[in-house]
């Protein structure tokens, strides 16, 4: 028997990882607000010269991607969770959790070619 | 059997398996009415990412874009979004951080859960009202 045939598929410990990353999610989501809390605080000019300075380097481009791959994951793992909990009928439950992780990766490539755009 | 002591106060209404009928009847306790209001601002948070995105590009793409955005935010309607939106997150952030301690197991037990659940709300609300007054021109 191979090893991904062995899986727990219920038990205690199904859901671990996901209860996890939306922890660690969290905590990078509230490191990135107080980045850029930050860094308007350091840039000073309250305009569009100054918020776009912000976000024109390079690594603060990959960082806000990041936070928005994270924002992502989050959301996924609670929207999920709302799925699973209140919608019965299998087929309108795989149809929504498909729907969603479509809509979420749309919106990740959307916030990069925003990011990007500058 | 055990002799009750007088004047015992009348045991709560028990529910199993309520319906949505219950609802009206059912006292949900305060660390219940944050956690429900966490899914709730998660989820008006998540159906509002588009209309976040389409503000991030205006923001970005142009000073007349910019411009736009600002003027945009000057309405009555956006106003009100931006604020159930900023109430979401402030919400939604004040109880993340009180589920992250309670992970920890601090606070985990009855009366102290009970207190930092209001203490969300009194951070939450308040830092809510602050930004409504900011985003409608009161202050700032």
């Amino acid at each position: 028997m191979s090893g991904s045939l062995r899986r727990t598929p219920v038990g205690a410990h199904y859901g671990l990882r996901e209860w996890l990353a939306q922890r660690v999610t969290a905590l990078v989501l509230l490191a990135f607000l107080l980045f850029v809390a930050g860094a308007l605080i350091v840039e000073g000019r309250h305009d569009y010269q100054g918020w776009a300075a912000i976000f024109a380097p390079q690594p603060v481009k990959l960082i806000t991607l990041l936070a928005f791959a994270a924002l992502c994951y989050h959301a996924w793992i609670g929207v999920r969770d709302i799925w699973m909990d209140y919608v019965h009928h299998t087929g309108l439950r795989l149809a929504l959790l498909t729907l969603t992780i479509l809509w979420l990766l749309y919106c990740l490539a959307w916030a990069g070619q925003i990011l990007w755009s500058v | 059997m055990t002799q009750l002591p007088p004047n015992r106060p009348q045991p709560r209404r028990q529910f199993r398996n309520i319906g949505i009928a219950d609802l009206i009847n059912y006292r949900l306790p305060v660390p219940g009415v944050i956690s429900i209001l966490h899914r709730i601002s998660g989820l008006l948070m998540f159906l509002l990412l588009p209309f976040l995105l389409w503000l991030f590009d205006l923001s970005l793409s142009s000073d007349r874009s910019f411009d736009r955005l600002v003027a945009f935010c000057d309405g009555t309607f956006a106003r009100l979004v931006l604020l159930g939106l900023g109430w979401g997150l402030l919400h939604h952030l004040c109880a993340g951080l009180r589920f992250l301690l309670l992970d920890l197991h601090i606070g985990a037990d009855k009366p102290l859960a009970r207190r930092s659940s209001w203490i969300v709300f009194v951070v939450s609300l308040p830092l809510t009202a602050v930004f409504g007054l900011f985003l409608f021109g009161v202050i700032g």
